[in-house]
């Protein structure tokens, strides 16, 4: 072992080091700041207490826009995913001229649809709509703009569903509802809740689309009120936001360690190969 | 139970290929069916096509003396096995088994019962909790079979039943397979590559080439007296040997042959018999491997002569490969009687046994249509 690989492997690591540690630091700020008694900026040992938690639950929206934003996002997580099942079932199967090019159309212009530059005729549909201010229609807005993306994902897995187990379903007289409920969806159940927990993750973390889609302050959801938490001054309420943060990270966690434990397998072996 | 009735059948793809090109065939109710052909000869295809799979474009399709051609798969009365089994991998055993049912309604109590009868008529007791990965390949087969069987079709349809298993399962999955349709009389059809499978298992079999039935016959018929050099060469499992010949002479009068006459081949000369081509007619002289005698003295009458190149094993026979006039011909014979390569041979075959093709068009030169015990 020569001198020279010592000191790379040593700079080596002490890259990693420094990496992690960027990314490590505003993790230990969300566990440590909550408990804090004199929560600030920097991460230091907590001065243990619930005080924190106390006041965010009795912060007036606080709690009121964690339902909000689980309102939103099943509705859209619900929605992306039953559409996206039909769509890419469809897509997978019809023989149609042009298919892929409208699948790739879809997927690129999805990114358009939904980003910055289409806020405005958006906006501007919304309000003709008189959907403006609705928490329904700030979950259609970020459906349409996911679920581009979602068939395109989605389709891969139904594409990997074998024929012959449709066939042979159809052969014992199944109808077309039948073999999508009783097999096409079953099989294709780890994609179905990949593409879930994706569109939850999706429209938890959106914060443009319901910024300007909502006005009234009991209608916001989280990622909108986060940036509203501040005390009489105008600085940050640094007892609210750590815990509130916290709170806002927890559903996101706890769903993708839910559908990993229940649908983090695949089916092996009715097919052999 | 029924027969199946196909007319003019054609199955046209959407990129012009002809999968199945005007066929006409009969299945006799209770007869065990075997289309038998080389990949891409429109066997399966045809399978699909009776199955409501694939729609036909031309000719008509009955089941049980209904036109069925235009039905849904679903309401033909007919059961598939798929080749990969197609067992849906989210249900267990029991729910595989019975799944037919649940799609016609049956109650669960029903259903439970069929599942526990059919699973017991082929040996899956105990299983029927299980899901399909956590079973092995011949019981996974026998579910299909199961599945296929609860689902009361008046056929059964079969696609390559026994590929997916490995060679030694695979004879006995043969043996319970023609047990149970013996046992279940129902009209069976299926689909295979192997001549094999399709001599041990049919009671009458199919052979196709390029969408076309080129041979209809018990295992025997298409064994003992293929129709054309393409069924010569596809059946048996040591290859026929095809030979270019001449008519040298003929018995019967001088153009036709009504009992037997001799071919010049290969240096040499066979006696052939029943065949109809005037003396000097160019042919193909076709003679099985197992139906050639070597010996190593003179012998009286037509024969071949030529020298041993190599001896293959085949367990209780071996198959000599021997060099006569320049030409390779095959030839089996008891283990005990294995010649060293190099050694001068005779080769004679009965007469009855040689078969004479038509050069040109490969077909069988036959007196009368082929009647072989």
């Amino acid at each position: 072992m020569s001198a020279g690989f010592v000191v790379r492997r040593i700079g080596f690591y002490v890259l990693i080091c420094a990496i992690t540690l960027f990314f490590a630091v505003p993790m230990l700020w969300i566990a440590s700041a909550p408990f804090d008694k004199n929560p600030g900026l920097g991460v230091h040992w907590p001065d243990w207490t619930l005080e924190n938690v106390r006041k965010t639950l009795e912060h007036p929206y606080a709690m009121h826009s964690m339902v909000n934003s689980l309102l939103i996002c099943v509705t859209t997580a619900v929605a992306v995913t039953a559409f996206a099942a039909l769509a890419s079932y469809a897509l997978s199967r019809v023989r149609m001229p042009g298919r892929d090019a409208l699948l790739y159309g879809l997927l690129l212009l999805s990114s358009v649809v939904t980003g910055t530059a289409a806020m405005v005729p958006i906006f501007v549909m919304m309000f003709q709509l008189g959907l403006i201010d609705s928490r329904f229609g700030v979950a259609l807005v970020m459906t349409g703009g996911l679920l581009p993306a979602a068939i395109f994902i989605l389709k891969d897995f139904v594409d990997a569903v074998p024929k012959s187990y449709e066939e042979s379903a159809r052969v014992f007289g199944a109808s077309t509802g039948q073999i999508l409920r009783d097999v096409v969806l079953p099989v294709a159940r780890p994609g179905l809740a990949t593409i879930m927990v994706w569109a939850f993750v999706n429209s938890w973390g959106n914060f443009l689309v319901p910024f300007l889609l909502i006005r009234s302050i009991e209608k916001q959801p989280g990622a909108v009120l986060m940036q509203t938490l501040t005390d009489e001054g105008g600085s940050v309420n640094l007892q609210v936001l750590p815990v509130f943060s916290l709170l806002f990270s927890i559903p996101v966690v706890v769903l993708y360690l839910l559908v990993n434990s229940r649908y983090g397998f695949r089916f092996h072996g009715g097919i052999k190969s | 139970m029924a027969g199946i009735d196909i007319e003019g059948l054609a199955t046209v793809y959407p990129n012009g290929v002809r999968a199945v090109d005007g066929l006409d065939l009969h299945v006799a109710d209770g007869e065990f069916f075997a289309l038998l052909g080389p990949s891409g000869c429109g066997k399966t295809t045809l399978l699909r096509t009776i199955a409501g799979l694939e729609s036909a474009t031309e000719g008509k399709v009955r089941i049980d003396a209904a036109d069925v051609t235009r039905t849904e798969p679903g309401k033909r009365g007919v059961a598939m096995v798929f080749q990969d089994y197609a067992l849906f991998p989210h249900m267990s055993v029991s729910e595989n088994i019975t799944y037919p049912l649940k799609v016609r309604r049956v109650s669960a109590a029903t259903r439970a019962e069929t599942a526990e009868r059919t699973a017991g008529e082929l040996s899956l007791d105990g299983l029927l909790e299980r899901k399909p990965a956590q079973l092995s390949g011949g019981q996974q087969q026998r579910v299909a079979l199961a599945r296929a069987i609860a689902s009361r079709g008046k056929v059964l349809l079969l696609d390559e039943p026994l590929s997916n298993l490995d060679a030694r399962l695979r004879l006995e999955a043969r043996t319970f397979l023609k047990k149970l349709q013996r046992d279940l009389g129902i009209t069976t059809v299926f689909v295979t590559h192997d001549q094999a499978e399709a001599l041990a298992l049919a009671d009458r079999i199919a052979v196709m080439e390029s969408g076309k039935l080129r041979q209809l016959g018990s295992p025997r018929e298409v064994f003992a007296r293929p129709a054309n050099t393409f069924v010569a060469n596809f059946i048996g499992s040591t290859p026929m040997n095809l030979l270019p010949g001449t008519v040298s002479s003929t018995s019967g009068s001088d153009t036709y042959v009504d009992e037997v006459g001799v071919v010049s081949v290969a240096g040499g000369s066979l006696s052939a018999a029943t065949f109809s081509a005037p003396a000097g007619a160019e042919v193909t002289v076709g003679v099985r491997p197992e139906y050639l005698t070597l010996a190593s003295g003179d012998v009286s009458g037509p024969s071949l002569r030529g020298q041993v190149v190599v001896a293959e094993n085949l367990g209780t026979q071996s198959l000599v490969s021997v060099d006569c006039d320049g030409t390779l011909i095959g030839v089996t014979v008891p283990e005990e009687n294995e010649p060293e390569p190099g050694t001068t041979v005779v080769l004679t075959a009965p007469a009855s046994r040689v078969l004479l093709y038509d050069r040109e068009s490969g077909e069988l030169l036959a007196r009368q249509p082929a009647t072989v015990a």
